[in-house]
């Protein structure tokens, strides 16, 4: 079949100057080495500069710039300095999972029950809450933070800043995440397997707690590590809403040490812990979105690593 | 379909109990929040306590904070008009950068990856879990004046002394790029890795050159990747103060975020954030409503 649409190709070429030379060019199936080098540099330009993060925060030294031996002082060894015995890095790790926790353990149910809601509750109001939380998936964060700083501080003034407010701001956030992702799995089962349960003699609530559900799981875990790893990572709402040291999670604590402070490997420290707990929490993402999806698996990877970010 | 309609109407309320605690968050937590905003804009000064006073009936709003604005903006000490500028000009370029850098990664993980795709994709997908802060970090380390980046210039023979986190809008609009580019690749990669190949192929089949086929049939066809790229990276960099505050500091770098950010934290002024929040706000809408409305007709065109 290909031999045959070559000769075509090559007999309309004889007749066209301009396709001939497309032709001749270039073989489709040749291996695009220009393309192939630009992503392997973007790949080290990518991943390199966090590597070296990494590594300075065993710097035996105070320096973030210079390489001066191996040492774990910056974790557990100095008594003043290090994320073990200094109150408030050691705090900052626990504001941040504590967070996370909270987070994810509201944002994740009233989100998968939002996408169902407004998937099957067919009515203008729907619609409307749908938009909104579309809307609030693309605002700019700083835009909402501000709103959300200013509703706590001179509106709902017994919301106080610091956990509780964090927290309400984080779900609103992250609210998207399992709404969109749940409700496009939702799409994609569609309603037969419900149907078919009803036809069998399940209740509506029976149907959606054995049989859609489980269908959903893989969209509702990965919805879940979405919405713990941004947290953790989160700044601009944790930064507004925050208000003593006590409440400041690691992002912020990194922030405003820059310039400044505790600076030194310490940060370093700080942050490689915050990308060790984002890494399992994809890890476990990966293995549980594999399992779950065993039966429909089509043998790469590939889906399990695109499910659980998000696209 | 028709019976799934009626058991629809007559579960409703079941419907609603599921939605209700998610609309609720959203209606107290999302569309509350602006209405505050517009109060506390709307509002006035307490001038012994410098504290906010929000009105909260819109038609006894004052345009006091506005004016204030819109001096700021203006007038002769005008400090607004130069950084609502910079962002301007900082984002078109860092999304640009974005784009031309992204685009042919994720065409060729998408195309021609094959059997590596999975390495390809855990690779591009890495920085995605890797935090903001972790990445301005990391070159913060890089770019110090005595760092490793200093370093590698002087030893190919470049001047290595240059301050480069001294306010320099060069090492802004690169970290712009890099805190926000993993987004753009997975994005880009989700639209093209469904682009059908059968379409290029034909192309090439039916006798175009390899860059005719890529102006005519593959950047057509990647029309809505691009433009969703251009939104998922414009929109938060129009909001961004932390990486400019981070990599450089300097008050000739500043962006609007950060006008808005410290207006919000200097006592008296909390009203004019507000009204400078409102503005993005509103010049932000349009770009908005258009991405709300068409990802809403294409998840409608899915069902």
């Amino acid at each position: 079949m290909a031999s045959t649409v070559e000769k075509q190709v090559s007999g309309a070429s004889r007749a066209e100057p301009q396709a001939r030379r497309g032709r001749i060019r270039g073989n489709p199936w040749r291996r695009p080495w220009a393309m192939e080098g630009f992503t392997w540099l973007y790949i080290i330009w990518s991943i390199v500069p966090i590597g070296i993060a990494v590594l300075f925060s065993f710097n035996k030294g105070a320096s973030q710039a210079t390489w001066q031996g191996f040492s774990t002082k910056w974790y557990v060894g100095s008594q003043v300095t290090s994320v073990l015995h200094n109150p408030s890095l050691h705090h900052a790790v626990i504001q941040t999972l504590i967070l996370g926790a909270l987070t994810t353990l509201i944002c994740v149910p009233i989100g998968v029950g939002f996408a169902i809601g407004i998937d099957r509750w067919r009515a203008r109001t729907a619609n409307g809450l749908n938009f909104v939380m579309i809307f609030s998936f693309v605002i700019p964060e700083l835009l909402l933070a501000v709103a959300l700083f200013l509703l706590v501080t001179q509106a709902l003034t017994f919301i106080k800043l610091g956990t509780t407010a964090e927290v309400a701001g984080l779900v609103v956030w992250n609210l998207s995440w399992p709404a969109i992702i749940v409700r496009a799995r939702l799409v994609s089962i569609g309603r037969s397997y419900e149907e078919a349960a009803a036809d069998l003699g399940a209740s509506r609530m029976g149907a959606i707690r054995r049989v859609l559900l489980p269908m959903l799981m893989p969209a509702i875990f990965a919805s879940a590590v979405l919405v713990f790893a941004s947290t953790v990572d989160d700044f601009v709402i944790v930064e507004q809403l925050s208000s003593t040291a006590n409440t400041q999670p690691m992002s912020v604590l990194i922030y405003s040490n820059v310039h400044g402070g505790l600076s030194g490997p310490a940060l370093n420290a700080l942050a490689t812990i915050m990308l060790a707990i984002s890494l399992i929490a994809a890890l476990i993402g990966f293995v549980a979105y594999r399992w779950l999806t065993r039966g429909e698996r089509t043998g790469d990877g590939t889906e399990a690593l695109t499910g659980i970010a998000g696209i | 379909m028709g019976r799934s309609e009626t058991s629809d109407r007559r579960n409703r309320w079941l419907w609603i109990a599921l939605a209700a605690p998610g609309a609720i968050w959203l209606i107290i937590l999302f569309v509350v929040p602006f209405y505050v905003m517009l109060a506390v804009a709307g509002g006035g000064v307490n001038e012994f306590y410098q504290t906010v006073v929000p009105i909260w009936n819109p038609i006894h709003w004052s345009s006091f904070n506005f004016t204030a604005v819109w001096h700021d903006i203006v007038g002769t000490g005008s400090f607004i008009g130069p950084p609502a500028l910079r962002t301007l000009l900082y984002t078109v370029i860092a999304t640009a950068l974005s784009l031309a850098i992204s685009y042919p990664v994720a065409f060729f993980v998408a195309r021609y990856a094959g059997r590596r795709k999975t390495l390809f994709l855990v690779l591009l997908i890495a920085p995605f879990w890797v935090s903001y802060m972790m990445r301005m970090l990391a070159w913060i380390d890089l770019l110090q004046q005595n760092g490793f980046f200093n370093s590698a210039l002087s030893f190919v023979g470049l001047p290595g002394s240059t301050d480069w986190l001294g306010g320099k809008s060069v090492t802004v609009i690169l970290g712009l790029v890099y805190g926000y580019i993993p987004y753009v690749i997975l994005v880009l990669y989700a639209f093209l890795d469904r682009i059908d190949p059968s379409l290029l192929e034909a192309s090439r089949d039916l006798g175009l050159s390899k860059w005719r086929t890529f102006w005519h049939v593959t950047i057509p066809l990647s029309k809505p990747a691009l433009i969703a790229g251009t939104f998922i990276t414009a929109l938060p960099m129009l909001g961004d103060y932390f990486t400019n505050q981070l990599l450089s500091g300097a008050p000739g770098t500043t962006m609007i975020g950060n006008a808005i950010e410290g207006q919000l934290d200097s006592p008296g002024q909390t009203g004019q954030g507000a009204v400078l929040a409102l503005m993005l706000l509103v010049v932000l809408l349009i770009p908005m409503l258009y991405y709300v409305i068409s990802t809403a007709r294409a998840s409608r065109e899915m069902a």
